[in-house]
């Protein structure tokens, strides 16, 4: 038999070296699992729909209606759908060149970006200008565009949060990129201080790399911290000295879990710094319907706004959005329903309050419940997720357990973690994936399973880890070193 | 004070193309079209035209290009302006998108989706007197497939397991020959396939990929953003856009002198956008190419339910390829599919997969791995590519209503291929091969040289200058023939065959009009 004209080793080389742990070794093997019958709790993803949580109603009824427009014509169409939820149908299929199953202009129907033109200027308190809004298949496509527009070679770099969201190591990876970390202090409950991130553009320079970019996530993923008014000052104020850009993904804008610090645009900021800051600092900022209380990530919705652009880079951006065509148009509505949902007055907005409260106040006492159930453990520490989905408990691993790890061909918190999926079925990501710093060991998990089945699960993994640690404790020859 | 100033600062933002640069009030640069008058492509910027990606600036696509942003001016300019111009509306005839011109879904595909975007319908008594028991059945089906009923939440990398079933079982019974869903990957659209397998394949600039030409300018495009070489082949006009083997061997051949490595070979069939429906004869001998010469087969087979002649019948190259005998061992084979074009025409749905066979499995490691960075495709789509790989058949209750709406599609597509294909040919120094297949008619234009000489005097190419010319005189949309590629020396304009056909007399004599006046104008 000749050889394949596609082996691994004639792969692209940039391909092999992404990694995304989200849905890797951890995730396969909980897959495994599942199919030999074994109960599985998947925390791997935030994908909330996937366990349990209900989609808001008034969206699906409207873009139900869109999908089938011939309803309309039908006098019952008022049996199965409230008033507001037809009228606002209408307004989207106007919004179409022919309905849900047209292209739409590559960017996105004019008047959802309109719409979410609106939403930021409500929002901030700034003008937003459509033309610099961009809809995409989900938020990462957006990410993704913008790194490979970014990205000549090797020699570029991008700063990364670490622990950070591997789509932007792996969309480095793939682009052929530096990614350059900057870590947050654990100690800090993940506070970003700005003298590291000066440091690691420092270190980055004298190894001949251009920083390019700077990626912050707020609310912070796997961290869950948000950024204080301040930070983000210092943010921005760093990327005007520097020259990055500043890719600020704000997708869990709607998901905060603390009043100290509520979710501020890096936009706003950067206008009320004014000039000659606010006209210099290039941005761009992510947005999606996946995350917030919405969680309708199989719709893939996101959107990305551009400050500061100049417009040759922006017809670049637009030329290679035009050669997907267009991104879908039901996601669009999604993304418009999010900006614009149901007013005071409107027939659905009682029950759309209702359930978007009941999901946000649910998140924030699993929030509590999680971290919390961590502290409890033995050898963990978990810092309070305040914001996000995701919880991200630090385990101080024993020496044996490390080296048992290491015998066993394994990183140690992936070794952990798959002891806990064999034993409990709860499918976590080993924060290896994320990023960490040397020697500290965390895993990731979501704050998603429902609230009555969370007291069982912290029970389930306390049980596990108590007996972990107390199988690889060994007081006889361990060293005080 | 504030308001009045964000109002101030919002007309500001939104003004005519030559404003200057921001003031105070407005505290960012203004829109691309008044910072285009403004001094901020200074190089110290970090992204700007002269730091950005250069394989950006290589990719080209005129399907969406400069041809069209002039008809949304002057769709504008009618807008606030009516008369200005001699004609009524602009008619987009530059893009397959069926149902931007009037096309209408096919009612059952909706009726299932709609219920599964809002399951909750199921549970309502009053649900049955608006969707038909068939499409409520089958949305049951589609949501027992899927885990809680989730239609919110990311699915597979790959795409729902039961939907990949359906599909491969809808392509089991076309082809004849069993399909694994594990080969499957659901995607948003098929273009994003496309994609991923330009970026896995594609090392360097040494690394080519054999396209048509002329092409449809997704794999141009790609090719040049993954930094790869695309090696032509033409297709021969004077044989009905025929595929030639000698062709291939050919370029291949000049390609590897070139130190060029090439890797897969592209074949769009039915063509685009030369609408040419291979025989069997010519993809035998394709896939023994593509074996022999260790060359991944790239098959582009997004319009086969497009096929308006009675001689000719869609084949999968999978099905050509597994009737010769050749499986996974013998041949690398990737099988795109969409549910934008057929009878379904759901460009806005991003609906479609790649069926990928021969491949070992640390290669679809890797496709698997490339595929669950984006998660999943939209869960909507996915349900869209199960229902188009498995409609409904006879004896089901929608199915006469379901067989009506696409044979009314079909044939009417078929009509109007054969009306604008004569009315091509009735043109003075035009000649059009006929549509087979696809959506879309490729006239050569055998233009005069004063035009060629007015085009280059204007620094535009010769098949540009006409389709501009047709567009300010007609409002009539179509790409010109250099975006797809053609022998040198030669000119084509590609015009869909999708206005409803009651506007397809009316174009024809628009048409006719400004071509007589065009010849008149240039003749020699």
């Amino acid at each position: 038999m000749s050889p394949k004209p596609l082996d691994y080793e004639s792969l692209n080389e940039n391909v092999k070296k992404v990694a995304y742990a989200v849905r890797g070794e951890l995730y396969l093997r909980a897959s495994e699992l599942q199919k030999e019958g074994k109960k599985i709790i998947f925390t791997n993803v935030g994908n909330p729909h996937a366990l349990g949580q209900k989609p808001l109603t008034f969206p699906r009824q409207v873009v139900a209606l869109c999908q089938a427009p011939f309803l309309l014509d039908d006098p019952n169409v008022g049996l199965l759908f409230p008033a507001d939820v037809i009228a606002r149908a209408k307004h989207y299929l106007s919004l179409t060149s022919g309905g849900l199953g047209a292209y739409s202009d590559s960017r996105g129907l004019p008047g959802i970006r309109k719409e979410i033109a609106e939403f930021i200027e409500r929002r901030d308190g700034y003008p937003s200008d459509p033309e610099l809004i961009y809809l995409t298949d989900g938020a990462s496509k957006g990410v993704m565009q913008i790194l490979n527009t970014i990205i000549r070679n090797e020699k570029d770099g991008i700063l990364v949060p670490v622990p950070q969201y591997p789509l932007y190591s792996a969309a480095i990876s793939l682009y052929g990129g530096s990614l350059v970390p900057y870590y947050l202090d654990e100690e800090a409950n993940w506070g970003l201080d700005i003298n590291h991130t000066r440091q690691s553009v420092a270190e980055a320079r004298l190894k001949g790399i251009t920083v390019r970019a700077m990626v912050i996530i707020n609310p912070g993923n796997p961290t869950g911290q948000c950024l204080s008014e301040a930070n983000l000052r210092e943010v921005l104020k760093f990327c005007y000295q520097e020259n990055l850009v500043l890719l600020a993904d704000e997708v869990y804008q709607q998901n905060i879990y603390q009043d100290e610090r509520p979710f501020i645009s890096a936009r706003k900021i950067l206008a009320d710094i004014g000039l000659p800051i606010s006209k210099e600092v290039q941005l761009v900022s992510f947005h999606t319907v996946s995350k917030g209380y919405w969680g309708e990530c199989g719709q893939r919705g996101g959107y990305f706004e551009m400050t500061n652009l100049p417009a040759k880079s922006v017809d670049e951006i637009y030329k290679v959005a035009s050669v997907s065509l267009s991104p879908n148009v039901p996601g669009q509505i999604f993304l418009g329903l999010m900006v614009n949902p149901p007013k005071p007055g409107d027939i659905s907005y009682l029950k759309f309050v209702a359930e978007s409260k009941a999901i946000l106040e649910s998140l924030r006492k699993r929030a509590h419940i999680m971290t919390d159930g961590f502290n409890s453990c033995r050898n963990v520490v978990c810092n309070f997720t305040e914001g996000a989905m995701y919880s991200f408990p630090q385990i101080r691993l024993p020496p044996k357990a490390i080296e048992t790890a290491q015998r066993a061909g394994k990183a140690p918190d992936v070794f952990y973690c798959l002891k806990l999926l064999e034993a409990t079925g709860i499918s976590t990501v080993p924060g290896s994936g994320f990023g960490q710093k040397e020697g500290v060991f965390h895993l990731r998990t979501t704050i998603l399973p429902s609230e009555e089945d969370m007291p069982s699960i912290m029970s389930s993994f306390k049980k596990f880890n108590d007996e972990f640690m107390e199988q690889y404790e060994d007081y006889r020859g361990y060293s005080r070193m | 004070m504030r308001r009045f100033a964000a109002d101030r600062a919002k007309r500001l933002l939104f003004r005519s193309l030559f404003s200057s640069a921001a003031t105070p009030s407005a505290p960012f640069s203004s829109s691309p079209a008044a910072a285009a008058a403004a001094a901020i492509d200074s190089a110290a910027r970090s992204v700007t035209v002269d730091t950005i990606n250069p394989k950006v600036l290589k990719c080209e696509y005129v399907v969406r290009g400069e041809i069209v942003s002039h008809a949304q001016r002057l769709q504008l300019e009618l807008q606030t302006k009516p008369g200005c111009h001699p004609f009524e509306e602009i008619l987009y005839c530059n893009i397959g998108n069926p149902q931007s011109l009037g096309q209408q879904p096919v009612t059952f595909f909706r009726e299932v989706l709609a219920l599964c975007d809002h399951p909750s319908l199921l549970d309502q008594s009053e649900t049955h007197a608006l969707f038909s028991a068939d499409a409520v059945e089958r949305a049951w089906k589609i949501l027992d497939a899927i885990p809680g009923r989730a239609t919110g939440a990311y699915s597979h990398s790959q795409g729902i397991k039961g939907l990949r079933d359906a599909i491969a079982a809808g392509i089991a019974e076309r082809d004849g020959f069993p399909a694994n869903p594990d080969d499957i990957f659901l995607t948003d659209g098929a273009s994003p396939a496309v994609h991923t397998m330009m970026q896995l394949l594609i090392r360097s600039e040494k690394d080519g990929i054999l396209c048509p030409i002329p092409q449809y300018p997704l794999y141009s495009a790609s090719i040049a953003l993954h930094g790869g070489s695309l090696v032509p082949y033409y297709l021969d006009e004077s044989t009905g856009w025929g595929l030639e083997i000698s062709e291939l061997k050919k370029q291949l051949e000049d390609a590897r002198s070139k130190g060029i490595t090439v890797r897969a070979l592209v074949v769009i069939n039915p063509g685009n956008p030369t609408g040419q429906v291979l025989a069997e004869e010519n993809q035998k001998d394709i896939v023994d190419f593509c074996k022999n010469e260790g060359l991944v087969l790239l098959a582009d087979e997004v319009y086969q339910e497009n096929i308006y002649v009675e001689d000719k019948k869609f084949n999968s190259f999978k099905k050509i390829a597994r009737s010769m005998g050749y499986d996974d061992a013998h041949l690398s084979l990737v099988s795109f599919q969409s549910v934008s074009k057929g009878y379904y025409g759901e460009c806005g749905k991003r609906g479609g997969y790649m069926e990928v066979t021969g491949f070992n499995a640390e290669v679809r490691e890797q496709i698997y791995k490339v595929a669950s960075v984006n998660l999943c495709s939209n869960i909507s789509g996915q349900i869209l590519a199960s229902l188009v790989m498995n409609p409904p058949k006879v004896g089901d209750e929608s199915y006469e209503s379901f067989d009506a709406e696409k044979s009314g599609i079909l044939s009417s597509l078929a009509r109007r291929a054969k009306a604008l294909e004569d009315a091509f040919n009735s043109l003075e120094g035009v000649t059009c091969n006929k549509a087979e297949g696809a959506m879309y008619l490729f006239p050569r234009l055998h233009l005069p040289s004063k035009a060629i000489e007015a085009a280059k005097a204007v620094d535009a190419v010769p098949d540009a200058f006409y389709a501009r010319r047709l567009l300010d005189a007609t409002g009539i949309v179509v790409v010109p023939g250099s975006g797809f590629g053609q022998v040198p020396g030669t000119w084509h304009i590609r015009c869909t065959i999708l206005p409803q056909e009651d506007k397809i007399p009316d174009i024809i004599s628009r048409l006719g009009a400004f071509h007589e006046s065009f010849m008149e104008e240039f003749c020699d």
